[in-house]
């Protein structure tokens, strides 16, 4: 017995986009995220599919969905079916490999994404069951965290007093963050702080955190259509 | 108070309380999540819908699945339920919805996990079925989703919906268990009914692989989705004919999680074995992985 409250939304839900709430809506999932990691507007995308990613992704739709999820389509946008369509229209250029990514979970995809300010940026996430997931990489940084909350991911020095000076900020905001967790490279180094929180986090807070002198970067991953 | 994880404690509470099996399943969501009553009773109501299109879209002659498999089976059972049939026209309705939800989902299209996609036709199958046939109202039915989620919650908490983890007779059995309780609750039957109509639902369908062939929700989800619904309907009569189950409820849960625990990793959706082991669904998988190739 693992599991200890489930809703009844759990069972008679969710509404998504079929055939399978691993391939299909975590995958639209992953795809979401993905786009909210790029400032400006994607023009170029390059899916590496690991795994049981990498078997059968067209007859699962897995394919469709990671475009549509770059796309801003969520789980039940039936418009997931059309999304080649639809990226090509837009003129966003895709493409899907084939790759091993080594020792992870088997429903893995990296993404490899251009967009329109010349920025280049990457992320990798895995569906991890039920349409839930995982993302645990951006950039190169390794980190964890699924999408289910407000999350703010900072790229640090890791220096003694950042983790605090950020929690003092959401503290004074009111701000509740549900979970932290700090990954760094090696010690003293660059590292990253993942925070999810509560509650929403506003553009004047993310500026009050970036105006740390220590913290060298900032993203914030809105929760809401994931 | 209304916090339930076995049919024994929700019994209880109707008892104890005198309340309705689907008033206490809504009270405990309410306390659970915070939610007010109304908007849990809306959000049904949503689901609803999504079911009654996905049925709708599901019954066209010309739909087609993304891995080709299937697709227009709904329509045939429909048209054919109004001859003269073996099985009567009642379960071949609630059969032909059963695959229709199951054939839109197998073409990306918008549906209820019910607990899981690729069982997700055999509850609206059941319950909009009846829901016809009987001249029932929309509130009839939402109450009906209730009851097939208080059975489905107590699988999820004591056992698994996972294919991945206890096979298919975790989400098609799960699925014929919610559908078949709901159907009694639907007819007029008592609460205990409900139950015994789960436990031989689900008894009928313990040790069930989950088989997929070349990985793909199709084949045989789609039509164990159209059988499981008219084994719910018979499990929803046995109980309402006063047929009592030997295994309690729980006991069945229980019993459906260990048989997952001793299924081989080969029969819970690695598609390794059982359907998808056959020579046919082998050649089938080998063309799919070159035409993925060729992308
Ligand atoms: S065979 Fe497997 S994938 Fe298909 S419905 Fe059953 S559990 Fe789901």
């Amino acid at each position: 017995m693992i599991v200890t409250s489930v809703s009844i939304f759990d069972i008679i839900g969710p509404v998504m986009v079929g055939p399978s709430s691993s391939h299909t809506a975590g995958a639209a999932k992953i795809g979401s995220v993905a786009r909210r990691v790029c400032k400006g507007k994607i023009v170029e995308v390059d899916f590496y599919l690991h795994g049981s990613f990498a078997q059968t992704y067209k007859g699962h739709g897995t394919a469709k969905a990671l475009l549509g999820g770059i796309l801003g389509m969520s789980p039940c946008d039936e418009r997931i079916r059309d999304s080649y369509k639809i990226a090509a229209e837009q003129g966003i250029r895709f493409s899907f490999h084939q790759v091993d990514l080594g020792d992870v979970h088997p429903n893995t995809v990296k993404i490899v994404m251009r967009d329109d300010r010349g920025e280049k940026h990457e992320l990798i996430g895995s569906s991890v069951g039920g349409g839930k997931i995982l993302i645990t990489n951006i950039d190169g940084m390794e980190m964890e965290f699924t999408a289910e909350y407000p999350t703010i991911i900072n790229k640090h020095l890791d220096k003694p007093g950042t983790v605090a000076k950020v929690s003092s900020i959401l503290a004074r905001y009111d701000i509740n963050i549900a979970f932290l967790k700090v990954f760094r490279q090696s010690r003293g180094s660059l590292a990253s702080m993942v925070i999810e929180t509560d509650n929403k986090v506003t553009p004047e807070i993310l500026e009050e955190i970036q105006a740390i002198p220590t913290i060298k970067q900032i993203m914030f991953i809105d929760a809401n259509g994931i | 108070m209304c916090h339930f994880n076995h049919a024994l404690e929700i019994l209880n509470l109707c008892r104890e309380h005198n309340l309705s099996l689907p008033e206490v399943v809504l009270r405990s969501e309410a306390c659970e999540t915070g939610r007010s009553r109304e908007e849990i009773w809306s959000l049904l109501e949503n689901n609803f819908k999504v079911m009654e299109e996905s049925i709708m879209k599901g019954l066209a002659p010309d739909i087609k699945s993304v891995g080709g498999l299937i697709g227009g089976n709904a329509y045939k059972l429909k048209t054919y339920a109004q001859n003269d049939t073996l099985s009567g026209s009642r379960v071949l309705k609630a059969a032909s919805y059963a695959l229709a939800v199951s054939e839109v989902n197998a073409a990306m299209g918008k549906i209820v996990a019910a607990p899981t996609a690729g069982s997700s036709g055999i509850v609206p199958g059941v319950i909009i079925s009846i829901k016809e046939e009987k001249g029932l109202e929309v509130a009839d039915a939402i109450n009906g989703l209730l009851v097939a989620a208080a059975v489905g919650k107590i699988i999820a908490v004591n056992a698994t919906l996972s294919g991945a983890e206890g096979g298919c007779q975790a989400e098609v059995g799960a699925a014929a268990a919610m559908a078949a309780a709901a159907a009694v609750f639907m007819s007029g039957g008592s609460d205990e009914m409900c139950f015994e109509a789960a436990s031989m639902a689900l008894k009928g369908l313990l040790g069930l692989v989950c088989d997929p062939v070349a990985g793909l929700v199709e084949v045989p989800c789609s039509k164990r989705n159209a059988l499981a619904a008219a084994m719910a309907l018979t499990a929803a009569d046995m109980a309402l004919a006063g047929i009592k189950s030997f295994i309690p409820f729980d006991e069945v849960v229980e019993a459906m999680y260990r048989v997952g625990r001793q299924m081989s990793p080969d029969l819970r959706e690695t598609a390794r074995g059982g359907c998808a082991a056959t020579p046919t669904a082998l050649a089938f998988a080998r063309r799919l992985l070159e035409q993925d190739n060729n992308l």
